[in-house]
């Protein structure tokens, strides 16, 4: 009896093995996005301390059907990205009150309500009502 | 219940002749309430002798019996032949070298099993004569969900990083180590957290979520690497910015 253990090479074959490995891809590839528009933010910045007219041409770029477009898609998946880690919260912050641990629906809410109250109050503040 | 013949590609590797692993498919007149395991005993029983594959309690109890069943980790005990459709696929589980037919090698996982250090490590040893660790009903559901682990790494066959980068510790493994950090009654966690708070430990996990999906035992093994991520980053920014609060 001679061993010889063979090991397969698995390549990429993995993400295809099952849906729940798409979805995760998916989640992991949602944040280039949240964070090409980080950085897109960060030019801005540099804009506005550079003077009024490199400022009001970053507010034209913005307004460019190119930046529409990119927004549109940014925030989708943004909203898409902060979905799936919110609902993984239960997961990662179990809270045991007496013997029993509130239920899963309970955390992620919290993190659901509160992200619904900063959006509204960052809206707010930007003057959108 | 009625019978009907069921078509199983079985996934062979005899060391001694083969230079990599090849399909062979039988053909299994089975019951209805068989799991795939059953066939694979009605094989080895009735049609090829040279079948190898573990198995040992047929109740989801030992965790011997892990294969990949249509690409997907399952106890084969467990996986019942009615819920799939075509041509059943049997492979031994991913992520192991394969040792003969549907056997992997599973040294990794018991080299790490070990390095974690799963069991109690007590505060403060005492002499049987004072009795016992006492342990409230509250203090023991805050971990027993993860006593629950029958090591059969069917979580390590469907980690895509352990898949990628296996010096990662893994999710059993992890997980068992979390199991005795949150006892109540044990003092080892500083000694497991030199083997789990680091790259290879929690740190490699992406938190994919697939070990807790395919877990038969319904453990949770990507709660318990979170956990640890969290309770392991509170212990950096202790060290770092507040060591007056270290004990």
């Amino acid at each position: 009896m001679s061993r010889r253990p063979y090991v397969r090479e698995e390549g990429l074959r993995w993400i295809f093995r099952h849906p729940r490995y798409l979805r995760y891809m998916t989640r992991e590839f949602s944040c280039l996005f949240i964070g090409a528009w980080t950085l897109m933010m960060v030019w801005g910045l540099k804009q506005l301390a550079e003077g009024p007219a490199a400022w009001s041409a970053f507010l034209e770029f913005l307004k460019s059907p190119a930046s529409v477009v990119f927004h549109v898609v940014a925030l989708a998946f943004a909203a898409y990205h902060s979905y799936t880690w919110f609902n993984l919260t239960p997961q990662a912050l179990p809270l045991q009150i007496g013997e029993e641990f509130v239920p899963g629906a309970a955390i992620a809410g919290a993190h659901f309500a509160v992200w619904a109250v900063l959006t509204g109050v960052i809206l707010y503040l930007a003057g959108a009502f | 219940m009625g019978e009907r013949t069921v078509e199983l590609e079985v996934l062979r590797y005899n060391p001694e002749t083969d230079s990599e692993p090849r399909f062979q498919r039988y053909s299994v007149v089975c019951r209805e309430e068989w799991v795939v395991l059953d066939a694979l005993n009605y094989i080895k029983e009735t049609i090829d002798p040279t079948l190898s594959y573990r198995w040992s309690c047929h109740m989801a109890v030992c965790g011997s019996c892990g294969m990949m069943v249509n690409g997907e980790p399952k106890l084969s005990c467990k996986a019942f032949l009615r819920n799939y459709e075509g041509v059943i696929r049997v492979e031994p589980l991913a992520h192991f070298p394969i040792e003969r037919d549907l056997v992997t090698v599973i040294d990794d996982f018991v080299d790490k099993l070990k390095r974690v250090k799963p069991y109690l490590i007590p505060k403060q040893e005492k002499p049987v004569s004072e009795g016992e660790y006492r342990q409230s009903p509250a203090e023991l559901k805050r971990f027993k969900q993860y006593t629950m682990c029958i090591n059969c790494m069917l979580c390590y066959a469907a980690c895509p990083e352990y898949g990628l980068i296996p010096k990662f510790i893994g999710p059993a493994a992890i997980s068992l180590a979390h199991r005795y950090n949150q006892d109540s009654r044990d003092g080892g966690r500083a000694e497991r957290q030199e083997e789990i708070a680091t790259t290879e430990g929690v740190w490699e996990c992406s938190f994919t979520g697939a070990c807790s999906e395919v877990c038969p035992e319904h453990v949770d093994p990507a709660a318990a690497l979170q956990q640890v991520k969290i309770r392991s980053t509170v212990d950096w920014y202790t060290d770092h910015l507040m060591p007056w609060l270290k004990k």
